[in-house]
């Protein structure tokens, strides 16, 4: 194995390697580095990273630990101790993380080594990456092409190489969506299983920490690390946590799988439809029966999602006043003039429009019409799931209702990027888990490869489950082993 | 339910304390406008009697030991204000 070969493995390869002294944490860092250097700037998915800290970790590395002197990549909205965390926001540019957060505790419990930040949709606010007020980031299957997001940063380190794992969040399908369209596997926890302490809040009665991989076997070992409960986030539930990557290669005998009927919708892209279909015809072949079910307020996702996401942002993003941290606007007037210009200068566009709808849902006079209402039909969303779940182990449904879409296709109209999210936000309203993995390429019209993302919903607290399905779908076909070509692209137009 | 979206996006970004050029106030008037509209759908449901599901998974009344932690130094606290002076956050003056 050559040096240039490290970045390839994935985490389950490198770390047999490092337990019989193969490979040094401290020659997996240089190789991973040396990588990053050569591809990203062509990508654009990280906004730091400190080696210099990262090679002194390295070299007191504990390998027996089950993540021991592996890197990993961090999206910008989780506080690493020490390194910027700008939320991809004018408004925190030079802000320094005085803690860390719960996750990057238990990572570095695990022996990982927290190096660089990737990048994402301003406060995760985003299908696309494009609302980073740092730069672009470019999906490596088709350099035109956004990587998805919020989480995009991480997914496309990863997708090209240039991670072996990351943390991404996850809101309304931040993590399962970019993996989608990058390829790669992205795990969104339950409501509560992982700690949101010093992840900086958007949603907080829906975002959630989750990890990118290039393997189903590598999420459950990042989720072995972080899931569990923390005395500094109450949300986070009390639950055993089970080994989830020991419980993996059980197969799908005797498991029950619910086909959404609301979900095979018209607008899905014909190359999707055809991968889902033949995906479910695999796992059926594989021994699982598959089952139809009705998920009857599907429709209403998306508008009671961007109703109590953007109330719950507006109330959130109320601390970036430019007092204990971030930008602070110059010479102001008064103390209005204060807030408000500190607010108009530091936010981008996105960011702002769901302040202004969130503040509006929560106003006198509409509070009741719209957060009220949109918090009742949560409700029926969650015991839509219930019922569901009551028949079957675990859903089967695309991640996206598209592949990859062109960089600026989609930036001057907002809502028809929400409805990127039409598959993953219910997830996030009924408090569930989901990932999602590579199962079929769709063509751009210059003939690239345009990955496909296969998406599995389990109950509440059940990832075991849906990683056993996943895992048993990735080892049983040949999706998750192809990468992108860099060597035949270059950037062109904007 | 509210009648046809009424949203004045140049009145709720006063109550944001968030400051909005002309442009951007006609832009998100009109987009806004349209995902309210969109959103109108809720109005077809029935939500007689369903309660309001403030998370997706609740749980009540978490409790742990009140023992004391390590906590901030005013210095940790301080590090990352606009400004300061004397271990404390500078603010505008708010009164005359």
């Amino acid at each position: 194995m050559t040096r240039s070969e490290l970045p390839a493995l994935s985490i389950a390869e490198l770390r047999p390697l490092l337990c019989r002294r193969e490979v040094s944490p401290r020659e997996i860092l240089e190789a991973l580095e040396e990588r990053i250097n050569a591809v990203d700037g062509k990508i654009g998915a990280y906004l730091s990273r400190d080696f210099d800290a990262a090679a002194v970790e390295a070299e007191k590395a504990d390998i027996n630990l089950p993540l021991g002197g592996i890197p990993v990549a961090i999206k910008d909205i989780i506080n690493v101790a020490g390194q910027p965390c700008t939320c991809a926001s004018k408004i925190l540019r030079g802000y320094r993380a005085p803690y860390n957060a719960t996750a990057i505790e238990r990572l570095r419990a695990a022996g990982a080594i927290p190096f660089g930040k990737t990048n994402l949709d301003e406060f995760a606010m985003g299908s696309s990456t494009e609302n980073s007020s740092a730069q672009l980031t470019r999906n490596p299957w088709d350099l035109s092409r956004v990587p998805g997001g919020s989480s995009g940063g991480s997914a496309a380190a990863v997708a090209v190489d240039a991670a072996f794992g990351a943390l991404g969040t996850d809101t309304g399908g931040s993590i399962r969506q970019p993996a989608a369209l990058s390829g790669i596997v992205g795990v969104k926890p339950s409501y509560g299983r992982v700690s949101r302490y010093g992840l900086t809040a958007f949603a907080s009665s829906l975002d959630q920490v989750g990890s990118l991989t290039k393997t189903v076997r590598d999420s459950a070992l990042i989720m072995n690390a972080i899931a569990g409960p923390d005395p500094c986030d109450t949300t986070c539930l009390n639950a055993p946590v089970p080994d989830y990557a020991a419980e993996l290669g059980r197969g799908l005998k005797d498991m029950r799988l619910g086909l959404p009927k609301e979900y095979m919708i018209e607008g899905i892209d014909s190359a999707v439809r055809q991968a889902v279909d033949a995906a479910v015809k695999h796992l059926s072949s594989l021994g699982a029966e598959i089952v139809d079910v009705s998920l009857p307020h599907t429709d209403y996702a998306i508008s009671v999602y961007y109703i109590l996401a953007t109330a719950e942002a507006s109330a959130n993003l109320a601390r970036f006043d430019g007092v204990r941290y971030g930008y602070r606007a110059e010479n102001p007037t008064d103390l209005l003039d204060f807030y408000g210009r500190t607010r108009e200068e530091g936010f981008g566009a996105e960011v702002k429009r769901r302040i202004i709808l969130g503040t509006y849902v929560l106003s006198s006079g509409y509070y009741d019409a719209y957060y009220l209402r949109a918090q009742k039909v949560r409700e029926l969303i969650r015991r839509d799931f219930e019922q569901a779940f009551a028949k079957v182990d675990a859903l089967v449904s695309p991640t996206s209702p598209t592949p990859a879409f062109k960089i600026g296709e989609k930036t001057s109209d907002p809502l028809q990027m929400y409805l990127a999210d039409i598959f993953t936000n219910a997830g996030n309203l009924a408090g569930i888990c989901g990932i999602s993995l590579p199962c079929g390429f769709a063509r751009s019209e210059s003939g690239r490869p345009l990955p496909i993302g296969l998406q599995f919903l389990g109950k509440a607290l059940d990832e075991a489950r849906i990683f056993e399905i996943a895992y048993a779908y990735e080892q049983s076909t040949e999706w998750h082993k192809a990468r992108p070509s860099l060597n035949d692209q270059s950037i062109v137009g904007k | 339910m509210a009648g046809e979206p009424d949203l004045d996006v140049a009145y709720v970004a006063k109550l944001a304390r968030l400051n909005l050029s002309a442009e951007e106030t006609r832009l998100f008037q009109k987009q806004l406008g349209e995902v309210l509209k969109y959103a109108e759908k809720l109005k077809e449901i029935d939500v007689t009697g369903v309660e309001a599901a403030a998370h997706g998974v609740p749980i009540f009344n978490v409790f742990r030991e009140d023992e004391p932690r390590d906590c901030f130094t005013a210095q940790q606290a301080l590090s990352n204000a606009p400004r300061q002076a004397n271990n404390l956050f500078i603010v505008p003056k708010v009164v005359e």
